[in-house]
């Protein structure tokens, strides 16, 4: 795999030769163990281990959840106080899946803007993005559809404004409201439906992170110099490169456990920290609460949104808000044919990396203001960051290409290796520079 | 509005109605119809702006804070004698009053207060009926506490973590990040906020809150002082009273807070090791690599 040329599984004993002959697995699994990786990835390579962990955790924790969950608008509030207080260990497992899956959100995002910053979008890795922005609106289809579980007013209402905007597309936005609530409002139906979906995507994900893995380790991983691993020889290879094992799973393990710490700390001492107090009030289809917002990790997409409050034509405003939010994500899913940049990494890249920096600011502009009341000035704010949004992917990414001089970039991946743990001797300096073992 | 409750078996109760099932239903339909007045006020009322909350100390705040038990047995008396008439806590179970981290009533005394509990709304807590003596049966341990809807007050057992004391600044959410969200202190903050003011609007009387949202609740002053009597003589001032019931209530909606830290501390602990020792086994696996000395 991976184009790298390196060290192939090769079945020695008598049983490994004959399953290798029959179902290469052991072979499948050491290529994918060992994929020669860049050494001088830095620590934002790490957020796909915490991803592919907080995969486990939710699957593993939502299915001991799912043993005591009743789907049913009469029972599911009560059935989640049942787990709370009843179920051995419940309230510790509903916790962990309850801030699991805003770890989860933490780490993705880390993860794509590290790939914006990088560049890690672009040729040869855009099936490598694309595949990651599937995963992406699944995990935010998943994360909707949980929140509605366990049926508190913000469950409950959350749910009716977002598949209200389904109801904003002209025409026939009615009868597919209608269709995906499985009636005219939120309703058992509705909770039935959201349970099912919530158990089964969480294995497409699954599916599709094993795509997303093979995609990468066809092209091998990027790097922070977006520089290519020299494939020519094994040897030329070795100096760019480590095998991923034992190398970058010691690292990201030891990323993975201060992270599960803090994490661990949010959940023992704050678990209802990041969750709205109005999901302790059971679901009431006749008080709508003062303030409806979703989660945090929706809040910049819920701004943009709320973002467009005038008609344009014969389209109304809440229409094009829709368009707005789905569009945003449409853009960023476009990136590697709309940055026109012949230089990946945003390092050697002078002016995009200040309009990077504005997009990173941007998106938490816009996460303040999806949380605010639409009034005052936060309209005219999520305005702005939405133009800016946009702007970012539709203008400023392609003009970039061809206004910007980047700057000069090291030849291989040793070269950079090298200026931050210089050989000691020079001489010696390229044996040294060969993994020892 | 002072309640006081007798202690008396549930048989003896001249309190009980023999309600027919379309009482029943009536009496249902006119709750219901309560609520959603209730609701609908509060909304409106919602809109008005947040009201003041202290920023009371209790006990099982912070990484360590555990409940006081003997705080959380005054809580359940004021709960009992004064909260229970209108208010229900459907939620709990009543044996886990025994449960440790809890009130921790010895399992008689336990026993004896269930089998004293007086159902304040036969028609909100049908699942005891017993149709052979067309009557509620007596609650017992494995029952949850009765529902309480006849009065359109809201059900207490999550009203500690439903309510958010603290907010902000600017939609930020660093105050709760350091002060906690706040629950408990906006329940001590609304029954210690009443101003004695009062108004009629829509023939329901409000009274002026300064912790609640908008300042007018439909509540009567539940609180008074001395409302009860401790039988280790505690302070029965209304401060003292409402510390007690808010930090009973959080008890209520959080039953699991003393183990689920303890469980978070060990955690976080061995976390912490596991990531030195991760440390120093990457900075030795990468020596050799960065060309750095090993440890």
């Amino acid at each position: 795999m991976a184009g790298i040329p390196h060290d192939h599984y090769e079945p020695k004993s008598g049983p490994e030769k004959w399953l290798h002959k029959r179902l290469p697995i052991a072979g499948l699994m050491y290529d994918t163990l060992m994929i020669p990786t860049p050494k001088n990835l830095n620590w934002m390579w790490i957020w796909g281990i915490v991803l592919t962990f907080c995969l486990v955790l939710q699957i593993v924790t939502g299915i001991v959840l799912v043993m005591h969950y009743t789907p049913h608008v009469d029972y599911a509030f009560s059935s989640i106080e049942h787990i709370m207080r009843n179920v051995n260990g419940g309230h510790m497992i509903r916790y962990l899946h309850m801030n699991g899956a805003s770890l989860f959100f933490v780490a993705v995002y880390a993860h794509i803007f590290r790939g914006l910053y990088y560049g890690s979008y672009k040729a040869p890795r855009e099936i490598t993005w694309i595949i990651g922005m599937l995963i992406y609106l699944l995990m935010m289809g998943t994360a909707f559809m949980g929140y509605v579980l366990p049926w508190g007013q913000m469950s409950f209402w959350g749910a009716t404004v977002i598949t209200g905007l389904f109801g904003a597309i002209p025409g026939i936005g009615e009868p597919i409201q209608t269709w995906l609530l499985g009636g005219p409002a939120v309703d058992n139906a509705t909770l039935n439906r959201f349970f099912s979906l919530h158990y089964l995507l969480p294995f497409v994900i699954a599916g599709l992170v094993a795509v997303h893995i093979w995609a990468f380790h066809t092209t091998g991983n990027n790097n922070p110099t977006g520089v290519e691993v020299r494939r020519g020889s094994k040897e030329e290879a070795e100096k760019d490169t480590v095998p991923f094992w034992p190398y970058f799973v010691i690292k990201d393990l030891f990323a993975l456990a201060l992270i599960m710490a803090i994490f661990f700390a949010i959940v023992g001492f704050m678990p209802n920290y990041l969750g709205h107090p109005d999901n302790y009030i059971e679901a009431n289809a006749l008080a709508t609460p003062a303030h409806i917002v979703p989660e945090w990790y929706f809040l910049p997409f819920y701004a943009i949104l709320r973002a467009i409050t005038f008609d344009v034509l014969f389209l109304d405003a809440k229409f094009l808000g829709v368009l707005a939010m789905f569009g945003a994500i449409a853009v960023m899913a476009l990136a590697p044919w709309l940055d026109t940049s012949s230089v990946r990494s945003g390092r050697y890249r002078p002016m995009f990396k200040w309009w990077f920096l504005i997009l990173v600011i941007d998106f938490f502009v816009l996460m303040w203001a999806g949380a605010q009341p639409a009034e005052g000035l936060v309209p005219t704010i999520s305005l702005l960051g939405t133009v800016y949004w946009f702007a970012y992917f539709l203008v400023i990414l392609p003009l970039l290409g061809v206004i910007e001089k980047p700057l000069p970039r090291p030849a291989t991946i040793e070269e950079d290796f090298d200026a931050h743990y210089p050989p000691k001797d020079k001489a010696s300096g390229d044996a040294a520079a060969a993994p020892a073992e | 509005m002072r309640i006081t409750r007798q202690k008396t078996k549930p048989v003896a109760m001249p309190l009980r109605l023999q309600l027919s099932k379309r009482d029943r239903q009536m009496l249902k339909k006119l709750s219901l119809a309560v609520l959603i007045s209730a609701g609908l006020a509060t909304g409106a009322m919602a809109a008005g702006g947040a009201g003041k909350v202290k920023d009371k100390a209790f006990s099982f705040e912070g990484p360590f804070g555990t409940y006081d038990t003997n705080q959380l047995q005054r809580g359940l008396q004021v709960y009992t004698e004064v909260c229970a008439a209108c208010h229900g806590l459907k939620f709990v179970p009543m044996r886990t009053l025994s449960d440790p981290g809890g009130p921790e009533l010895p399992e008689e005394q336990m026993k004896a207060y269930v089998e004293q509990f007086l159902v304040a709304d036969e028609g909100a807590n049908m699942h005891l009926y017993d149709a052979e003596e067309d009557e509620l049966r007596a609650l017992a341990p494995t029952d949850n506490f009765p529902a309480v809807e006849s009065a359109g007050a809201p059900d207490l057992s999550m009203i500690a973590k439903a309510r958010a004391g603290f907010h902000g600044p600017y939609g930020l959410g660093i105050n709760q990040f350091f002060k906690g969200m706040g629950g408990p202190e906006y329940i001590y903050s609304l029954l210690t906020g009443y101003t004695g003011e009062e108004k009629e609007e829509a023939g329901v009387t409000l009274y002026e809150n300064t912790a609640f949202p908008g300042g007018w609740i439909s509540m009567a002053p539940p609180l008074y002082g001395d409302d009860v009597e401790f039988a280790d003589g505690h302070d029965t001032d209304i401060s003292h009273l409402s510390q007690d019931v808010s930090a009973f209530l959080m008890w209520t909606a959080e039953p699991k807070l003393n183990d689920r830290k303890q469980t978070g501390f060990i955690a976080v602990f061995f976390l912490l090791v596991l990531t030195v020792l991760l440390y120093l086994t990457n900075k030795r696996l990468w020596a050799p690599i960065k060309r750095k000395e090993q440890a």
